[in-house]
């Protein structure tokens, strides 16, 4: 047992960090609120740095690195703030052609969930929709049956593949400016594709959560500068005790997201995995939270970057597994 | 990242259990709490099997008695005798967890052979006396004097909170070797034997009804001065030793017994009609996940601890970081909302003071105030790992 990173782990996160600092700073960020459309040179870029085909085996061209890498660069995108389907690029960069270089963009959409959403429906090339355990949910108001609905209770979903121009949407205005988003109402069942769905699920709720620590320990460090740096009463705020408590709780959250997100992309258990999101969704709501009571007004405007954290955590909460789900998953594994 | 087990280490766990499940069935039932002598006799008797079997002082370096286990080794040993119900370390808490861990840090080749083994053996136990009346959080007030007269200190002043202080051989003692220097310059680390002519005790009655801890005076005690652990004055540095093992590994093990009170907790609630209430399945779902995160921090901070420089520039046997008040912190309160779950559970049976789980509700309270208080523990992360500037 030796749960640290190896020094190959630790290039590739600091080399991954450097690489977004110089391609996606302050400017690019505020820039991106503006037009969140993924940017396809960085996308390039990052794809022939081996971004995306990290996890495909050397054979096929890939860096054949495992899950705790994907979580790595996934956890330094989080804190970046780097708009874009992210997760849906690492799992279906051996699935769909283009996707490991960089050179396609391909959106993820979970069919479980009602509504269901689509990020970045202009920024994608194809899309792939996974319908939720029993075919897709839906109903009168969920409009979008399809042909796999109703009935076929029991059978996991399936995978389907589409471009973009065969998908029927309703506009659906997204709290996070840089994660548009559409609702899916209905798409052709017509191209299957061959995915591992209750993996592809664990995978992506894990690299959301790395995200999300990533975003989680972006918002203390934030809060931190700005609590050393901010004087109020003669003194930095900092040196004020109900600051420093929020900021401790801050750093408490992250560290124990840390520990959930690492651990569970090594044993790959689901319920680890579950515990990993849990844990990883509260420290970034809530440490953006706390980051912007620790910024005070300045916090609450348009301009400081807190609230983009906030609201991008919020998304990357809704998805994938929600605090219900995960919290009632657990407490049935107490007793499994 | 690695949380894989070696063939070694798992023949190790192989071993351990088998050896549990041997000797466990003949153990004689626990003494009851208010039962000093008794509980002394128990926990040593325990310890001495431990040693006899060569598990004690695992993780120790060999040259401190110990078997210089890996860290792997050490958290297997937690699991398996909390899994399989062993008795908890009680009375040898402060000799197995920080003073002992200190002695084999900071002690001369001497004082590691004349302390250590008797610890290790269960022949010795040992309390901390740091807090005082004026000095808790703020250690570094305390005021009991130590005036050298030859090869002796003289000690006066009184301790408080001193836990196992009725049954403990030796004492981890600070005391003021300066009264001149500034506060933190002054101070000493001595240990100090408890039979001591001047040494008085006096039970103190904790919220559970039991005599856990202790005040201890000190009256022109005779401390021979080659009891000094550190040099004289240095005695701060040394406390800092101490304080880390006291919150970076102390508590670690308690986390797997949390989750076995979890297991239980959610079992009885099934078999209560409790489980229908969603709150409570989704309250017990919460701490399953914040324990099993603990137990990979625990992890994380053992490993960077190993990876850090140990006695003589040695790898393994680093000092916890302050990562064990990262730890803690989060530790004390989930324990206390596990017990508070476990109040739920219960109902009315919540109140019956002789129920397990209650009996660790009361002592729950505790956890965010010994070793350290949460506000102090927000103060030491907020201001030694996130370098915000000291209060006033
Ligand atoms: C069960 C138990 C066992 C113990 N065993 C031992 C033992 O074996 N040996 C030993 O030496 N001691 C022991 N202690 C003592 C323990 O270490 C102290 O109680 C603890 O450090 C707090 O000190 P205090 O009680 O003086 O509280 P105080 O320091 O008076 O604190 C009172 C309140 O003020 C807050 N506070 C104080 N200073 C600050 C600050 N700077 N910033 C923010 N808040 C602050 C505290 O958090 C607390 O809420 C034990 C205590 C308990 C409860």
């Amino acid at each position: 047992m030796d749960f640290q990173l190896t020094d190959e782990q630790r290039a590739l996160k600091d080399g991954t960090r450097e690489l977004l600092a110089g391609r996606f700073g302050r400017d690019r960020l505020r820039a991106a609120v503006e037009d969140p459309a993924p940017d396809r040179a960085l996308w390039r870029e990052l794809g022939a740095a081996g971004f995306f085909a990290l996890r495909l085996p050397e054979a096929d061209g890939g860096v054949g690195l495992g899950l705790p890498e994907a979580v790595l660069v996934l956890e330094e995108a989080g804190r970046a703030l780097l708009p874009g389907p992210l997760v849906a690029c690492q799992l279906l960069a051996g699935v769909v052609d283009g996707v490991a270089a960089g050179e396609r963009i391909v959106g993820l959409c979970d069919g479980a969930r009602e509504p269901a959403l689509w990020e970045h429906p202009g920024g994608c090339d194809e899309l792939i929709f996974v319908e939720g355990e029993g075919g897709r949910r839906g109903g009168s108001t969920g409009g979008p049956a399809g042909g796999a609905g109703e009935g076929a209770q029991g059978r996991t979903g399936g995978a389907y593949r589409s471009a973009p121009d065969q998908v029927s949407c309703a506009p659906f205005a997204s709290v996070d400016p840089l994660t548009p988003l559409a609702r899916v109402l209905d798409l052709p069942h017509a191209e299957p594709v061959a995915v591992d769905m209750p993996r592809l699920r664990r995978e992506a709720a894990l690299l959301t959560a790395a995200q999300q620590l990533g975003s989680a320990v972006r918002t203390v460090e934030m809060a931190a500068g700005y609590a050393r740096e901010r004087e109020q009463f003669g003194a930095p705020i900092g040196s004020f005790q109900a600051v420093k408590q929020l900021c401790a709780q801050m750093l408490v959250r992250a560290e124990m997201a840390r520990s959930a997100v690492y651990a569970a992309a090594v044993t790959e258990r689901a319920l680890d995995i579950t515990g990993a999101k849990l844990l990883a969704d509260e420290a970034a709501v809530r440490n953006a939270r706390d980051c912007l009571q620790v910024h005070g007004g300045m916090g609450f405007t348009w301009e400081a970057d807190v609230h983009l954290h906030l609201k991008r955590a919020w998304w990357h909460a809704e998805r994938w597994e929600t605090a219900g789900e995960a919290e009632e998953l657990l407490a049935a594994g107490l007793i499994a | 990242m690695d949380l894989g087990c070696t063939p070694e280490e798992e023949d190790f766990r192989a071993r351990l259990r088998r050896w549990l499940g041997e000797v466990l069935p003949h153990l004689p039932a626990p003494p009851a709490a208010t039962d000093w002598p008794g509980r002394r006799a128990y926990d040593t008797a325990w310890q001495r099997m431990l040693y006899d079997a060569g598990y004690a002082g695992l993780h120790w370096p060999r040259d401190a008695g110990g078997q210089g286990a890996t860290p792997a080794q050490h958290l297997i040993f937690l699991e398996e005798t909390e899994r399989a119900g062993a008795p908890y370390v009680g009375a040898n808490f402060v000799g197995l967890l920080h003073a002992g861990p200190t002695l084999a840090a900071e002690g001369t080749a001497g004082q590691r052979a004349r302390w250590l083994p008797p610890i290790l053996r269960g022949e010795e136990i040992w309390c901390q006396g740091f807090s005082e009346p004026d000095a808790g959080s703020d250690l570094a007030a305390l005021r009991t004097r130590a005036v050298r007269d030859g090869d002796a200190y003289v000690i006066s002043g009184s301790k408080i909170w001193t836990s196992h202080a009725e049954v403990a051989d030796w004492c981890e003692l600070l005391v003021r070797t300066d009264p001149d220097a500034p506060r933190h310059r002054g101070i000493s680390w001595l240990a100090m034997p408890m039979d001591a002519p001047g040494v008085t005790v006096r039970p103190l009655r904790t919220l559970a009804g039991s005599a856990e801890f202790a005040e201890v005076f000190l009256d022109e005690v005779r401390v021979p001065v080659a009891n000094r652990v550190g040099a004289e004055n240095d005695g701060w540095r040394v406390t800092m030793v101490t304080l880390s093992f006291e919150r970076g590994t102390a508590f670690v093990g308690e986390v797997v017994a949390c989750r076995r009170v979890l297991g239980a907790l959610a079992r009885a609630a099934r078999a209560n009609g409790r489980w229908d209430d969603a709150v409570l399945r989704r309250r017990l779902g919460r701490l399953s996940a914040e324990f099993t995160a603990l137990w990979w921090l625990t992890q994380w901070n053992v490993s960077e601890a190993m990876r850090g420089p140990g006695r003589g520039g040695q790898r393994g046997g680093g000092v916890p970081g302050t990562g064990g008040s990262v730890f803690k912190l989060r530790y004390s309160h989930a324990r206390q909302e596990l017990y508070d779950t476990a109040a739920e559970v219960l109902g009315a049976g919540a109140l019956d003071v002789e129920h397990a789980w209650v009996a660790d509700r009361l002592s729950s309270l505790s956890y965010t105030i010994a070793a350290g208080t949460s506000q102090i523990q927000q103060n030491i992360v907020a201001e030694r790992i996130l370098g915000l500037p000291k209060g006033r």
